[in-house]
C-alpha cells in the first residue's frame, strides 16, 4: 500500500517541479539538520544536498505550493565510517530511494510570521502526514522559512534489523531546517 | 612455611584494587577487539561500554589515590634493595597511568567528535575541540600508555606470584578477602 501511495505521488512530484514559480530556494544559505542520540550520545548530522520549489503567499497561504526534496546520500554525521554506513540499506537504502521529499498539503497561518504546514513526508517509500510549524522572517527581499519537528526514525524504517534497537540509536530524530528563499511577497 | 602473615588492607581498599584489576583488564581486552571491528551494533556497544568504564576507572583511581594519602600503606616486607626500588616505581608508574590513560582516552574521544556520555546519563565535558588531526595526533598516545600500564600489571602480577609461590612470605593475602 505504502509502494502505490508513494507511486501515486510521484506524477504530483513531477507536475509540481514543473510548476512555475519564481521563488527560489539559496541552497547555499540553507541548512537541514538532524539530531538523535546513539547511547546517550547526541549525533548531530545534516544533509548537504536539497532543494525546494516554493509557490507562496503570505496573504493566500491556503494557495501554498511547497516541496522539499533531499538527496539522502548528502547525509552526514560528520564522521567517514558512519556517512559510509548511512547510505545502506539498514539505513536510508540510497540507492533504492535516493531522496526524501516533503509535500505540503495545508498551510494554517497563525499569525506574526507564524504557520502550521501540514504535509505528506516521504522517507524510504514511508509516506507519513506530519504537522511543521515555521517560523518566516523578511529581510532584504528574502525570507527565511525555520522550524522543527520531531519525527520517529522506526516509521520510515530508518535502522532495520539490529539496529531497530533503540538502545542503541534512539527512536526520536529532530529535525531543524533554515530555507533562504528569495521572491517571497511581503508578509 | 609462613612465619608471619602481613597485616591485610582495609576491606575498601582491597574492593577497589580488584574492582579495578577487573577492570583494566576488561577495557584493554575489549579496546584491542573492539579497534578493527567492522561498523556495527556490536562495535558501537563496545566503544560506549570501553569508554564508560575507562571514565569510573579514573574516578576509582582519584578514589585510591586519595584514600592512599589518607592512609599510610602497609610496610614493605624485607627485601633487596633493587626490589624495593623497583616495587615503588612500578606501584608510582601504574598509578600515573591510571589517570593518563582515561583521560587520554576522553580526549582522543572529544577530538573524534563524540562526547562521553558516562554511563548515556552523564555528558562529560569536552576538553579537546572536535579535530581530526588533533585525534589522529592522539590516538596512538591512548593505545601506547594502555600497552605501557598493561605491561607494568604484567610486572607487578609477576611480582606478586613469586613473593606468593617463591618467597612465600603470605604477601598476596594482604590483598585477599578474608
Amino acid at each position: 500500500m505504502k509502494l502505490i501511495a508513494a507511486l501515486m505521488l510521484a506524477p504530483l512530484v513531477l507536475v509540481s517541479l514543473a510548476a512555475r514559480s519564481d521563488q527560489k530556494l539559496v541552497a547555499a544559505q540553507s541548512t537541514i539538520s538532524f539530531t538523535t542520540r546513539q547511547m546517550g550520545v547526541p549525533l548531530e548530522g545534516k544533509f548537504r544536498q536539497f532543494g525546494a520549489q516554493v509557490d507562496f503567499d503570505p496573504h493566500k497561504p491556503e494557495a501554498a505550493r511547497i516541496e522539499i526534496v533531499v538527496d539522502v546520500s548528502s547525509a552526514t554525521l560528520g564522521m567517514p565510517d558512519t556517512d559510509a554506513e548511512m547510505v545502506k540499506p539498514d539505513w536510508f537504502n540510497a540507492k533504492q530511494f535516493p531522496q526524501a521529499t516533503f509535500k505540503a498539503t495545508a498551510v494554517k497561518p497563525l499569525g506574526s510570521g507564524k504557520f502550521e504546514v501540514s504535509g505528506k513526508l516521504a522517507i524510504k517509500s514511508v509516506v507519513r502526514d506530519v504537522v511543521v510549524p515555521i517560523t518566516l522572517t523578511q529581510s532584504a527581499g528574502n525570507t527565511v522559512a525555520a522550524g522543527t519537528f520531531s519525527l520517529k526514525r522506526l516509521d520510515y524504517k530508518i535502522g532495520e534489523g539490529d539496529w531497530k534497537d533503540t538502545s542503541l540509536v534512539a527512536d526520536p530524530v529532530q529535525v531543524t531546517f533554515k530555507l533562504l528563499l528569495s521572491g517571497v511577497g511581503p508578509l | 612455611m609462613t612465619s608471619q602473615i602481613p597485616e591485610r588492607y582495609s576491606v575498601p581498599a582491597i574492593l577497589v584494587h580488584w574492582l579495578m584489576a577487573l577492570m583494566l583488564v576488561t577495557s584493554f581486552g575489549v579496546g584491542l577487539y573492539m579497534a578493527d571491528l567492522p561498523f556495527s551494533p556490536l562495535r558501537v556497544r563496545l566503544f560506549n561500554w570501553h569508554k564508560w568504564v575507562g571514565i569510573t576507572i579514573l574516578a576509582l583511581a582519584l578514589f585510591r589515590l586519595c584514600w592512599r594519602v589518607f592512609n599510610t600503606p602497609k610496610a614493605e616486607p624485607v627485601v633487596p634493595a633493587w626490589q624495593s626500588v623497583a616495587s615503588r616505581l612500578v606501584h608510582r608508574l601504574m598509578y600515573v597511568l591510571f589517570f593518563a590513560v582515561p583521560l587520554v582516552g576522553w580526549a582522543f574521544s572529544s577530538a573524534a567528535g563524540v562526547p562521553v556520555v558516562w554511563f548515556g546519563v552523564i555528558p562529560l565535558p569536552d576538553f579537546v575541540a572536535a579535530d581530526k588531526a588533533t585525534a589522529e595526533l592522539i590516538k596512538p598516545w591512548h593505545g601506547g600508555l594502555a600497552w605501557t600500564l598493561a605491561m607494568l600489571v604484567c610486572v607487578h602480577v609477576a611480582a606478586a606470584v613469586k613473593h606468593h609461590f617463591i618467597d612465600r612470605d603470605g604477601l598476596l593475602f594482604r590483598m585477599l578477602p578474608r
